[in-house]
């Protein structure tokens, strides 16, 4: 893709495991079609084939959906899906950079790495949401968002299909908002 | 981080500049974790006291992760296409360039072996860290990986009984030496090495993704100087050699994440 440096302004960080699926298929389609800002998904999954998820999503959005390559730049009114099999990494110019070392939190992509990486390039322009899934990945990467001056949102735990996920982040107060799945549309939408 | 950088080139010789920050950055901290380091300045004055201490910085910094017949669609189209492509040359020379600990090239040898081709061939085996090369030659891997690589070996094609390439004990498994003795392990550095032979086939299989863009042209810039022509480089499934300095020669086979170089206009 283009050499320039992406010009960003801010990136929404989403991850998601059991149960998460759903809840993207409702958020994104809803997502206005004219968002500016670059949505990144990051998900669990058994099967490392990217297509049918780019595909199913691609469908459901007038935003561009793209699967990542390694030093793609990050653009405005993309959305991006994490490769699996890979960690997903961010570089401070804006592009992605994939790692393929152990798995963390019995998981590549894992939502903290990917969570901690963002907050390292992004900063206060990270905002991290947290949707249903069985594991506690992403708290830890949550807290580290905060530290760095981001903004964490998790799926209220009632709405999610496993609400392990969210509720370890909101119990262990690393979590800024909680939101249903409307109210992380109204919250996207308004960024 | 760039002083550490600077001190490991410095003093050993090993340049680590070029290497992604985002994946280097995360590599060192968690080095620092595991060997519980309280600061980043220890951590420094370690590395620069004690050679020792250089070994297992160069064996945890760069990413050892690897299996067997790793994406089988990859191998089947190896199986398939590439290796019918160069079984009627009377040598085949093929270059595994950043092997780990070997399991990639274990199955490139197998393939070659059911293609009959093993005989004739030679696989150069090489990686920037000795110790993974200790393991490779080694060829013993745990009893408990078998159950997936079997599954791959299975989905890219293979039709044999898998376990007669290995012989287990105990928890172990050895690989049978006949697939290894025609593999030759070296060290070698790709940020400063430079072409040792001409090979038909290049392997390096995410390694590219933990370099810059400089780093990654000159790489494929050797690896297009030790290809013959019409030869094949083979990167890992989200790597790419479009956008890149040898990009115009080149011509992908399908949709694999395979290269053919072509004949000089």
């Amino acid at each position: 893709m283009e050499e320039t440096k992406g010009s960003i302004a801010k990136l929404i960080l989403i991850g998601g495991s059991a149960g998460s699926l759903d809840a993207l298929l409702k958020i994104l389609p809803a997502v206005h079609p004219a968002f500016r800002q670059s949505i990144v998904i990051v998900l669990h999954r058994k099967f490392s084939n990217d297509n049918i998820l780019t595909g199913l999503l691609s469908v459901r959005t007038k935003l561009k959906v793209c699967e990542i390559e390694e030093k793609d730049i990050i653009r405005p009114g993309y959305v991006y899906i994490a490769p699996g099999d890979y960690h997903l990494l961010f570089e401070k110019d804006h592009s992605f950079s994939l790692d393929d070392s152990e798995k963390v939190n019995y998981s590549r992509p894992s939502i903290d790495v990917a969570f901690q990486s963002a907050a390292d390039a992004f900063g206060d322009s990270l905002i991290c949401i947290l949707l249903s899934g069985a594991n506690a990945d992403g708290t830890e990467g949550c807290k580290y968002v905060k530290e760095k001056g981001g903004v964490t949102v998790a799926q209220l735990p009632r709405s999610a299909e496993v609400a392990y996920m969210p509720s370890q982040a909101i119990a262990s107060k690393v979590v800024d908002y909680v939101l249903d799945i409307d109210g992380i549309i109204d919250f996207i939408n308004k960024l | 981080m760039e002083q550490l950088l600077d001190d490991v080139l410095e003093m050993y010789g090993y340049d680590f500049s070029d290497y992604t920050k985002a994946s280097m950055h995360r590599r060192i901290s968690r080095l620092m974790v595991l060997d519980r380091f309280p600061s980043f300045a220890e951590f420094r004055y370690k590395l620069r006291t004690n050679e020792d201490y250089l070994k297992r910085f160069v064996e945890e910094v760069t990413v050892n992760v690897t299996e067997m017949f790793r994406d089988p669609a990859f191998y089947a189209t190896l199986r398939e296409q590439i290796l019918p492509a160069i079984a009627s040359k009377p040598f085949i020379r093929i270059w595994h360039a950043g092997c780990s600990t070997g399991e990639e090239v274990y199955s490139t040898a197998i393939l070659l072996k059911e293609a009959n081709l093993l005989h004739k061939s030679l696989i150069y085996a090489t990686d920037i860290n000795p110790e993974v090369i200790k393991k490779a030659k080694d060829g013993i891997l745990p009893l408990g990986y078998m159950k997936d690589y079997s599954e791959n070996y299975i989905a890219s094609g293979g039709k044999e009984d898998f376990s007669k390439y290995y012989t287990a004990k105990y928890d172990r498994v050895k690989i049978n030496e006949s697939l290894l003795e025609r593999v030759i392990y070296s060290t070698h550095n790709l940020v400063s090495d430079s072409s040792f032979n001409e090979f038909q086939l290049i392997m390096c299989r995410n390694v590219l993704i933990y370099f810059n863009k400089d780093l990654q042209n000159k790489v494929l810039t050797l690896f297009d100087g030790s290809l013959e022509n019409l030869g094949y480089i083979a990167l890992g499934s989200k790597e790419t050699l479009k956008f890149s300095a040898i990009s115009g020669r080149y011509k992908q086979v399908g949709k694999d994440k395979i290269w053919k170089k072509q004949k000089e206009a």
